[in-house]
């Protein structure tokens, strides 16, 4: 038997082993035997289970709330939105809500205005980032840590303190008087393609390269430029997806800035357009919610879809930042 | 013989650098020539006496500083001026974007009469912060008191109540996705949602749903007026919501990213010791998120200091009222800067503005001297 269980590594079970058939093993304060303890244990385990899913799915189904309801609200008739028996389903399904978005709040227009400025923002992001992450990862050079913890102290400045004096600046530049959709374009794009966290991020990564890989690209007589290009990039390449998703999402929910710089209502971005006054009907001064939430439901879904296919690097870009406090 | 001795002894000094500098390091060592001359000339010696010649062995017990490898550099990246042109774009950005705006800003709140227009002032003074803090009047007219009466308390408000609310429920509700098994991935998704939206799409659901004919009214058979026209103290009710409810997903994610790096073993530790479940949270959990939670703290007390777009976006003003508010009583002090950057009022934007910096550093700074003994790493 012991030769047995020292090979098969089983072990020995009491109630077969035992003596005496009628003898139970039993806890002595208690008084409980084995079995009624693990039974208990067993019915605690799958009541705490079923309380913790039943928790989790109230809190999710409050989390999901907001969408479904941006939906349905996107396909009532005004009556049924103020009625005073609310439904959680449209009675009548009003698609007309959607092609009214189209014509009337020129949902086009500013998706052309936000796409525009987050190409342009993400690429000179990306290039700056990119260089800047280089020289402080790879480059020696007198001064190179006290630049880096100047950079690092400019992210504890809040944006806010910024927007005083960008206004002005950029107003010097001569891109606020005499508005064109260039100037907008540039009022929005250039105060932001550089990131300091996104440089901060990429630094980290470009470090992980080993050594020995520079070295060796340099005793095949690569250039610092061409390493950067055809090694540290593609290397890289999951953080600057991140960075570039990042990024997008930050300039499609970009408000304050758009609204301060541009003149015109028809340079603005998404965001802005949302809370424009487009919604409230001219007669009655009421906002109609069914437009605006046809509305919310457009500028949503391509953040949406967005997730859908890049959640993986969106989740890693985000959770990056609190890795190690 | 002692003659060569001393020969090869000097010879392993002065060898040995190029023997380990030839495997991993060939690009960047300078050869040092006499070395070299010596090296062949001593190699070939043949010693007449013993009629042998004279391998050079490096002997075992030689020590270690001996052999360090010096003067060896990467001399490729050592170009200083390479490295400065890598950097210029971003310099040259940093400075116009951030650091001028960021010396201007103080410049301009501790400047007297400053016209943006002309770029003029009357010399340095506390004047803006007297305005704005109801000390000083402003100008011939009335008084400022909108800061003091509504940005400030506002803010602090949303502070303290989302921040510590927020915290707790991501972190029961990490707690709790981290327990369970199936559909784990999927709710962790749900979860995270939030996050992927726009601020100001989602601030005008909630603003439907908080609507005097809306949901939440006909759910709990209320008649209150949350949002339009509210009382103050009421609308802060709906913000506050939107705000924990548009700051979880982040918590979450970065609360179990922390809860899956803990080792199991505490947590059988603690079963063996038959501590509870509450028990286990509060004496193995939280004090091994700690870095997270003081994370969490510091990140979410800067973005409640600077909440602005879930007012935008609920109220579409500074006040209950919309846009056509005469109060702005739901407005936050970076609503208040916004607002007056708009109106002109560029000094009592900028006071404002330096108020909220010092406010964040010294909220930072005692953080970081707290959790310097409550940390547990």
């Amino acid at each position: 038997m012991a030769e047995l269980a020292r090979v098969n590594k089983t072990y020995i079970d009491f109630k077969k082993e035992r003596v005496n058939p009628n003898l139970v093993l039993s806890i002595e304060e208690s008084g409980k035997t084995v079995d009624a303890i693990k039974k208990t244990e067993k019915v605690m385990k799958i009541i705490s289970t079923v309380f913790t899913y039943i928790f989790i799915l109230v809190l999710a189904l409050g989390v999901i709330f907001p969408f479904y309801w941006m939906i349905i609200t996107s396909l009532k008739q005004r009556t049924e939105i103020i009625a005073a028996n609310q439904t959680f389903f449209p009675k009548i399904v009003m698609w007309t809500n959607f092609s009214y978005v189209f014509s009337v709040f020129d949902f086009t227009n500013y998706m052309f205005n936000t796409i525009i400025v987050a190409i342009f923002s993400t690429i000179g992001t990306l290039l700056t980032t990119v260089f800047a992450a280089f020289a402080f990862a790879r480059l020696k050079f007198k001064g190179r840590d006290a630049v880096f913890a100047v950079f690092l102290m400019t992210m504890m400045i809040p944006g806010e303190m910024m927007v005083i004096s960008n206004y002005l600046t950029v107003s010097a530049f001569g891109w606020i008087s005499n508005q064109t959709r260039i100037d907008a374009y540039l009022c929005m794009i250039v105060p932001f393609v550089v990131s300091v966290f996104h440089i901060y991020l990429l630094r980290q990564n470009f470090k992980q390269i080993p050594n020995e890989l520079y070295l060796a690209a340099k005793v095949d007589g690569k250039s610092d430029w061409s390493f950067l290009w055809q090694v540290m990039v593609p290397l890289a390449a999951p953080t600057l997806i991140s960075i570039t998703i990042l990024k997008f999402m930050g300039t499609w929910n970009s408000y304050v800035w758009p609204a301060l710089v541009t003149k015109k209502e028809e340079f603005r971005l998404i965001s802005n357009g949302l809370r424009g006054s487009a919604f409230t009907n001219v007669d009655t001064n009421e906002v109609e919610y069914g437009y605006q939430m046809a509305a919310s439901f457009c500028v949503t879904v391509p953040l949406f879809l967005l997730f859908v296919f890049f959640r993986k690097y969106i989740m890693r870009g985000v959770g990056r930042a609190g890795i190690k406090g | 013989m002692k003659a060569l001795d001393k020969v090869l002894n000097k010879l392993h000094l002065k060898k040995a650098p190029q023997q380990t500098s030839g495997g991993t390091k060939l690009m960047e060592a300078e050869p040092d020539t006499a070395n070299m001359f010596d090296y062949t000339h001593v190699e070939d010696r043949y010693d007449s006496e013993s009629n042998t010649i004279i391998r050079l062995v490096s002997p075992n017990n030689r020590k270690k500083k001996d052999y360090a490898v010096k003067g060896i550099e990467d001399v490729a990246s050592k170009n200083n001026w390479k490295a400065w042109l890598y950097l210029g774009p971003v310099i040259i950005l940093i400075a116009i974007f951030l650091l001028y705006p960021l010396i201007n800003t103080i410049f301009i709140a501790f400047a007297k009469d400053y016209s943006y227009a002309t770029g003029t002032f009357k010399g340095i003074t506390l004047e803006n912060f007297g305005i704005i803090f109801h000390i000083v009047q402003a100008g011939a007219g009335g008084w400022e008191e909108n800061f003091i009466k509504y940005a400030i308390p506002n803010t602090l408000i949303l502070t303290f109540v989302t921040v510590p609310v927020s915290i707790a429920l991501a972190l029961i509700i990490s707690v709790a996705l981290n327990s369970i098994k199936w559909f784990q991935k999927f709710l962790q998704t749900v979860f995270f949602l939030p996050y992927v939206t726009n601020a100001v799409a989602i601030g005008l659901v909630f603003s439907v749903i908080f609507d005097q004919h809306g949901v939440i009214n006909f759910i709990f058979n209320s008649n209150t007026v949350w949002i339009y026209g509210a009382n103050r103290w009421v609308a802060m009710i709906p913000l506050c919501i939107y705000i924990v409810w548009h700051g979880l997903p982040f918590k979450i994610l970065i609360l179990l990213s922390g809860l899956q790096g803990i080792d199991k073993q505490y947590y059988q530790a603690a079963q063996i010791d038959a501590a509870g479940k509450a028990k286990t949270l509060m004496r193995i959990t939280v004090p091994l998120l700690s870095p997270q939670i003081l994370y969490l703290m510091i990140t979410s007390f800067i973005g409640a200091f600077k909440e602005y777009t879930s007012v935008v976006s609920m109220f579409n003003g500074p006040g209950t009222l919309g846009q056509n508010s005469v109060i702005p009583d739901m407005e936050t002090v970076v609503y208040y800067v916004y607002q007056n950057v708009e109106k002109g009022f560029t000094s009592r934007a900028a006071a404002a503005a330096v108020f909220l910096f010092v406010l964040i550093m010294i909220f930072t700074f005692i953080q970081m001297k707290v959790s310097k003994t409550r940390v547990h790493y």
